[in-house]
């Protein structure tokens, strides 16, 4: 049992601390670095998705007035390591993928950098590309884990036999989309290398991770990389990691020596060059007894990665934990394409992973006859099925219970179908979110005392989730102080290192660091130090993380009103209710949760990128036509939590929140588009053409 | 993106001659769709000509109630305008939804109707298409064509039109007032726009340096009795799959005129007279309805396509058009 704090600061639904910066326009994001002079870069893209460049044109460009360098894989610096593939850019022809960057221009302004690029020629030696996903094709593999280090593969108890001998059995395909993470900054960088230290302002969920890579890709010390980055404009996992454009704005400032360059991706570039979902294939096998109860779920994934970097998102990791069942397979296979490497998106795993599972429970319990809230309560487990441990905590039927109250849910007629308001057919639908309460190891916090107040040091990233303001609420709860007597330092590498914001892990990563470092600091200085006291701590081990089963749980209700005429698709209400431990704030908290909700309804209706099997690109590559939820698309969204702390996790009682939001949401919409209707629609998104055969 | 000149003439005629004059020359309305041409790379005039301030930015009415309407009246003010409002319902509803607030702000009359057509290959200068560089192919076909036609396309181009304000126009039989090198002239609304037939790259019959002044749209009294309903992917700020403006006119439990025209079906709002001539004189009802849907679709020809081609819009058609007729002659229309 890990030692709680007293909630004071904790809890309070505190304003943002960033807020007024942000809205008077004067928080600098990484492309408003304070620099003088600056330079441009823009990259330039292959035009095919498998082949060679055979020569990089550069006269033209290079000839335009205020262009600097013209930067080709035939002149660009080599990178010291190369390992990761998809970072090693302008380092060979090889073109793995349409939209691999093969030129990048350097001018004086972003105008004539643009221009330039248009006049670099290039020229290609081209091979047929294979970009197209099905789970048919005969070269699917097995990779050695999924994302980050799950197993690929589980099997327990004997599945074929339960399926053989269920008293209902169900047998059912789901897809999802591709998905572009689409955050409104776009990955920017302003990168500076002067006197032997390469200094970049980068929009990034993880200043010191992106100093590791860049360190280890230049092969500099990292202290001589500096990584600095105040405010991120939204990330959803596509700034976690460090992709090419960073690479690429170092590459430039080392080109141009003592000059600052910015590079700012366009819209379009943003669909190749930084991450995606990979679209998932999901076919679900379930077999229940008359009473409901699960004898056996077998999930089987396919999925793609790119041909040069593996990326594994782990679809059924959910399935082995989320219902009890003796019998249970899951597994993932990827295929191998000449397409942009996918990375982290909102809850990878999770996301994906509770589409198909989450929609096949409520087409069991139509098969039963059991509502489908009644359903996945007779089948919680007692223990995490997967690893036997106990739950830290575990209040899914609790958030199902209350979710169903609050939302208006006894007395559903379960008919499909039959419901019309008007021009509307209404329809009610539920499924169950999760994700892991997870910790990092390996960030340091420093907590210092001057002038009447503390400051706490680490390198932690807000990427708009609201760490400059529940860190302080955290750090002040720990020191014992006031809210207001803390500041919070984070968001360079001057500070302390600190892990990404990722895997909904910054709070209680970097929290139970402060909480230790600010503890250390009260054992050793008491409550009335001095000017210049200082203690540093490191993130502690969680020993309880061995015995007990973590994770965050909720459930959404939605409803969705579908237009009899032309089956337009509206989620006329969205109710989420979670146990997510204590909220630390539940003004920045209720956002999270909102936003991962209305995420999930743009998963549910819009979202899908649509890569061209003949050009071997995402067409639809700008915000026009890949759509993303507008306000009028979300308008009733009401998010609630249990009063839940959990004792294992952190010692703020809390649980990640950033991301289950997204978790279920989709089959919840999709579910309540089925009794609505009558039309079970089991591939994403959900658009009128596939409804409208069924409408009356 | 290509550096450009920019100016600003004293006069609509200085400004005609300027772009008559130069080939590589563009008039600028409000921008909302030049501009992003120009960052594509869609379009790259030399010379940009702004008119934004060289035509009326007037409604007026003229003798027997139908408008004039200035080309420069931005698409906000012209959604919200009294008598647009309560004479063509049906304009003012297109208007408000096209786009965004914001855009609509910018957004001007003459502008508005003279956007390009919409394709995701058009406005992407990395595949062929027959609109940017007749004779180079067209990637639609055998690619994404959620979004394109089912009317009235050709081998060279399936794109649609996406302006809402034209459909509504196209269906109030509105004039266009042009200003050429040659003088003045006017255009029926109904031919302003083209079918792609061998030149794609032509989406209006006006030749370059033709600047549309205003627009006059007729006195339609029981155009009160219209309606614009633009079916789409997502609640707002999205093109219309299909939209549907109609006007009615009941005499005598009997259809005695109406107006009826469709967009994203073509690559022109598509005045629906077959669908007009099967209605006409008879008595409003479903079938009635559905039999005029499916007459002005006889030549449709939907086209496959990766994301499950447009099929799918033969019968939204069908289902949209008889569903704003329903309304528009059940006894108490515009509920």
């Amino acid at each position: 049992m890990t030692e709680l704090l007293e909630p004071r600061a904790i809890g309070r639904a505190l304003t943002r601390r960033d807020g007024p910066a942000k809205v008077t326009g004067t928080a600098p994001y990484a492309y408003e670095a304070p620099v003088e002079g600056a330079a441009y870069c823009h990259p330039v893209q292959a035009t095919i998705a498998r082949g060679r460049c055979t020569r990089v044109g550069t006269v033209e460009a290079e000839s335009l007035d205020g262009v600097l360098r013209v930067l080709t894989p035939f002149t660009a610096e080599r990178l010291a390591d190369t390992e990761d593939a998809e970072l090693a850019v302008l380092q060979d022809r090889e073109i793995p993928f349409r939209g691999r960057v093969l030129a990048l221009v350097v001018a004086d302004s972003p105008e004539t950098a643009r221009q330039a690029a248009d006049l670099v020629e290039i020229e290609y030696d081209r091979d047929e590309a294979d970009v197209e996903l099905r789970a048919d094709r005969d070269d699917l593999y097995k990779p050695e884990k999924v994302n980050p280090s799950f197993p690929t593969d589980t099997d327990e108890g004997d599945v074929d036999a339960a399926l053989r001998e269920a008293a209902v059995t169900l047998d059912r395909t789901y897809t999802t989309a591709m998905y572009h993470n689409n955050p409104l900054e776009p990955h920017t960088t302003t990168a500076l290398w002067e006197d032997g230290t390469l200094t970049l302002w980068d929009s990034t969920q993880g200043v010191h991770p992106v100093r590791g890579t860049i360190a280890k890709v230049f092969g500099l010390p990292e202290e001589r990389v500096r990584v600095s980055c105040p405010y991120v404009g939204g990330g959803f996992g596509s700034k976690g990691t460090a992709h090419a454009p960073v690479v690429l704005a170092a590459l430039a400032a080392r080109a141009v020596p003592g000059r600052p360059v910015k590079l700012a991706l366009t819209r379009q570039q943003m669909f190749s060059l930084a991450g995606y979902r990979t679209p998932t294939i999901q076919r679900m096998r379930l077999g229940a007894g008359r009473d409901g109860r699960l004898t056996a779920l077998r999930l089987d994934v396919v999925e793609q990665t790119s041909r040069i970097k593996e990326f594994a998102e782990q679809t059924a990791v959910p399935a082995r934990m989320m219902y009890a069942t003796p019998n249970r397979r899951t597994g993932h296979r990827l295929a191998a394409l000449d397409v942009p490497v996918p990375s982290w998106m909102r809850a990878p795993g999770e996301c994906p992973g509770m589409f198909g599972p989450e929609v096949a429970m409520d087409e069991l319990a139509y098969e039963l006859g059991i509502d489908p809230v009644e359903l996945r309560v007779r089948n919680e487990p007692e223990r995490d099925p997967e690893t036997g441990n106990p739950f830290s905590s575990r209040h899914l039927v609790e958030c199902l219970r209350a979710g169903a109250e609050e939302f208006g849910w006894a007395d559903r007629d379960p008919r499909p179908g039959v419901r019309r308001d008007g021009r509307w057919l209404v329809g009610t639908g539920v499924a169950a979110s999760v994700y892991p309460a997870r910790r990092q190891p390996g960030s340091t916090a420093v907590v210092r005392f001057g002038n009447g107040r503390y400051t706490a040091e680490i390198g932690a990233a807000d990427l708009g989730t609201g760490a400059w303001t529940v860190l302080p609420q955290i750090a002040a709860d720990a020191l014992g102080v006031p809210v207001e007597d803390v500041d919070v330092r984070i968001g360079d590498t001057e500070h302390p290192k600190a892990t990404v914001a990722g895997g909904s892990t910054g709070t209680t990563s970097w929290g139970a660091t402060l909480v230790a470092a600010a503890e250390a600091f009260r054992d050793k200085y008491g409550d009335d130090p001095g000017d210049g006291d200082e203690v540093s701590a490191e993130t502690p081990e969680n020993p309880d993380e061995d015995r007990y089963a973590m994770y965050a749980f909720g459930a959404q209700f939605a409803e969705a009103r579908v237009d009899a005429d032309t089956g337009e698709v509206r989620v006329a209400r969205l109710h989420g209710t979670f146990a997510a431990g204590r909220i630390v704030n539940p003004r920045t908290a209720r956002s999270q949760f909102l936003g991962g909700m209305t995420m999930g309804v743009s998963m549910a209706l819009h979202e899908h990128s649509l890569l061209d099997p003949r050009f071997g690109h995402v067409v639809n590559h700008d915000l026009a036509e890949y759509h993303i939820a507008a306000n009028a698309d979300v308008p009733d969204l009401k998010a609630d939590w249990l009063d839940e702390t959990d004792p294992h996790v952190n010692p703020m009682g809390s649980k990640g929140i950033g991301e289950i939001g997204i978790v279920g949401t989709a089959a919840a919409v999709a579910n309540a588009v089925f009794h609505a209707t009558g039309v079970r629609v089991r591939d994403l998104p959900i658009t009128l053409d596939k409804l409208l055969p069924g409408l009356p | 993106m290509k550096p450009f000149a920019y100016g600003r003439p004293a006069t609509a005629a200085e400004a005609v001659d300027a772009v008559a004059g130069d080939p590589a020359a563009a008039f600028l309305g409000g921008g909302t769709n030049l501009v992003d041409h120009l960052k594509l790379g869609v379009a790259a005039p030399r010379r940009i000509v702004d008119v934004t301030a060289l035509t009326s930015t007037e409604i007026r009415e003229d003798a027997d109630g139908g408008l004039e309407i200035g080309a420069g009246v931005r698409n906000s003010d012209l959604a919200a305008d009294r008598r647009v409002r309560e004479r063509y319902p049906v304009l003012a509803q297109a208007l408000l939804s096209g786009a965004s607030a914001q855009l609509r702000n910018m957004a001007t009359t003459g502008g508005n109707p003279l956007q390009r057509t919409r394709c995701l290959y058009f406005q992407d200068v990395t595949t062929p298409c027959n609109k940017r560089k007749p004779g180079e192919g067209c990637s639609a076909l055998g690619g994404a064509t959620r979004q394109h036609a089912i009317i009235g396309a050709s081998e060279h181009c399936v794109a649609t039109h996406p302006s809402d304000l034209a459909v509504a126009l196209s269906a109030l039989d509105a004039r266009v007032h042009v200003l050429g090198p040659g003088g003045d002239r006017e255009v029926p609304f109904t031919d302003l726009h083209r079918l792609p037939g061998d030149r794609p790259d032509r989406d209006t019959v006006l030749e370059h340096g033709d600047l549309i002044t205003a627009f006059t749209v007729p006195a339609l009294p029981w155009a009160r009795r219209s309606a614009y309903r633009k079916v789409r992917d997502r609640a707002s700020y999205a093109f219309a799959l299909v939209s549907v403006a109609a006007a009615v006119s009941i005499v005598d439990d009997k259809i005695d005129d109406v107006r009826i025209a469709l967009g994203g079906v073509a690559h022109k709002p598509w005045r629906a007279h077959r669908a007009e001539d099967v209605l006409r004189g008879e008595r409003a009802e479903e079938a009635l309805f559905r039999a005029a849907a499916e007459a002005e679709l006889a030549d449709a020809r939907p086209l496959d396509g990766i994301d499950g081609g447009n099929a799918f819009k033969l019968p939204l058609v069908t289902r949209t058009l008889t569903a704003v007729l329903r309304d528009l002659t059940a006894e108490e229309p515009g509920r």
